[in-house]
C-alpha cells in the first residue's frame, strides 16, 4: 500500500510549512488592523518572544561563550542565521566607529513564496527578523536597534539588514517581557 | 567539538531552509496573539477559529506541494492514508499512530506524542490540559485545509486525553 517516489524530504517540508505559516500570520494580521504600521509593530513584538526563547537554543547548541566585541557578535548573529535559517549572511558596511554593520543576503525562506501587493508598500514583512534580533541579544545584556535598509521585496537587489550597537545591559536589569 | 556541532547542522540543510524550532516558537507566538485579543473564556473559544483559518490555509497550500510527484488518489481512504503517513511525518516527523473509520466519513486520527504537545507534559502530569487544546486549534485547521484541497469537504476536531498523545476526529461532509 505504499505509494512509490513520494520521499518527502521533511527538512524541506519543514522549512516550507514554517514560511506558509509565516505567511498565513502576516495575511491575517493585515486583516485585524486597519494601519500597517501596527502589523509591523505586532511582527516584532512576536518576533522579540521568539527572540529572547530562541537564544537559549543558540547557546544550547553551538556552546559559544560571551562576546569579545561587535564584531564577534557579528559572526555569532551570521552563525545564528546558518542554523536557524539555513543561510549565511555576509557582514559589511561597518561603520568607523564599528558599533554598526550590515547583513547581506539574498535567499530569504520568510519571503520564498511571497509578492508584495501595492497597497502594501508600507509593511515591513520581514519585521519578525528585527524582533527576533533584538530580543535574543537583550537576553545577553546587549541593546541593539536594526532595520532593514534594502528589501528584496521591494525590489532591491539584495536584503540588507543594518544592525547597531546601543548599549549593553546591566546585570541586575530585569528583561521587560510583554 | 563544538565545531562538530554546528557542522552537521550545516550540511543537512543547502539554502535557504529554517530550522524546525522556528516553527514551533511561531506558532506559539500565534496562539498566544490570537488569545490576546479575547477578554473572556467564551471568547477564547471563538477567537481559535481564527487559528483554525489560518491552519486551513496553510494546510491548502502546503498540500500542494506535498502531492507535487504522486500518483492519483484511488479514494478517500487512500488520501486519508497519505494524510497519516507522508503527510504528517514530513510535518510533524512521526507517523499517526492509529487510524480508526467506520467507512461512512468519520476518521479518528490518533498521535500519541503530538509534537506540539510533547513538551508540554506527560501523562502524569495534568497541569496544563486545560489549556492544551488551543494548541490543536492550527493542527485541525491545517488538516481540513488539506482536506478541501483533495476535494473533501470535513469538520476536524481535536481532543486530548492524556499529554502529550490527541486525537483528530474528521468528519467528511457528504455530498
Amino acid at each position: 500500500m505504499s505509494r512509490a517516489g513520494t520521499k518527502l524530504d521533511s527538512k524541506k517540508v519543514n522549512s516550507e510549512l514554517f514560511t506558509l505559516t509565516y505567511g498565513a500570520l502576516v495575511a491575517q494580521l493585515l486583516k485585524d488592523y486597519e494601519n500597517v504600521e501596527d502589523v509591523n509593530k505586532q511582527l516584532e513584538r512576536m518576533g522579540y518572544n521568539m527572540g529572547i526563547r530562541l537564544i537559549e537554543d543558540f547557546l544550547a547548541r553551538t556552546g559559544s561563550g560571551r562576546c569579545y566585541d561587535f564584531r564577534d557578535t557579528a559572526e555569532k548573529i551570521q552563525t545564528g542565521f546558518k542554523i536557524f535559517l539555513g543561510i549565511t549572511p555576509t557582514i559589511a558596511n561597518w561603520s568607523a566607529a564599528g558599533d554598526e554593520f550590515s547583513l547581506c543576503f539574498e535567499a530569504n525562506p520568510l519571503t520564498e513564496f511571497v509578492e508584495l501587493p501595492d497597497h502594501c508598500l508600507n509593511l515591513k514583512y520581514c519585521n519578525i527578523l528585527i524582533g527576533v534580533l533584538r530580543g535574543a541579544c537583550e537576553m545577553v545584556q546587549m541593546e541593539i536597534a536594526c532595520w532593514f535598509v534594502q528589501d528584496q521585496l521591494k525590489n532591491d537587489n539584495v536584503n540588507e539588514l543594518r544592525v547597531k550597537f546601543i548599549k549593553r545591559l546591566e546585570d541586575a536589569i530585569p528583561a521587560g517581557e510583554d | 567539538m563544538r565545531q562538530q556541532v554546528i557542522d552537521t547542522k550545516m550540511n543537512s540543510h543547502t539554502a535557504g531552509e529554517a530550522d524546525e524550532c522556528l516553527f514551533e516558537y511561531l506558532h506559539t507566538e500565534m496562539v498566544n496573539y490570537t488569545l490576546s485579543k479575547a477578554s473572556n473564556k467564551k471568547e477564547k473559544e471563538e477567537e481559535l477559529s481564527r487559528l483554525e483559518w489560518m491552519g486551513f490555509s496553510v494546510g491548502y497550500r502546503i498540500i500542494e506541494r506535498l502531492t507535487r510527484d504522486c500518483s492519483r488518489f484511488k479514494d478517500e481512504l487512500d488520501m486519508i492514508k497519505f494524510i497519516c503517513t507522508d503527510f504528517w511525518s514530513s510535518l510533524y516527523h512521526k507517523q499517526i499512530d492509529n487510524l480508526r473509520t467506520n467507512h461512512h466519513g468519520v476518521y479518528m486520527l490518533q498521535d500519541n506524542s503530538f509534537r506540539l504537545l510533547n513538551k508540554v507534559g506527560t501523562n502524569c502530569n495534568k497541569q496544563y490540559l486545560q489549556e492544551s487544546p488551543r494548541l490543536l486549534a492550527f493542527t485541525c485547521g491545517l488538516l481540513r485545509g488539506s482536506l478541501a484541497n483533495l476535494g473533501i469537504i470535513s469538520t476536524v476536531n481535536a481532543e486530548i486525553s492524556t499529554l502529550p498523545s490527541c486525537k483528530f476526529h474528521v468528519q467528511v461532509q457528504q455530498m
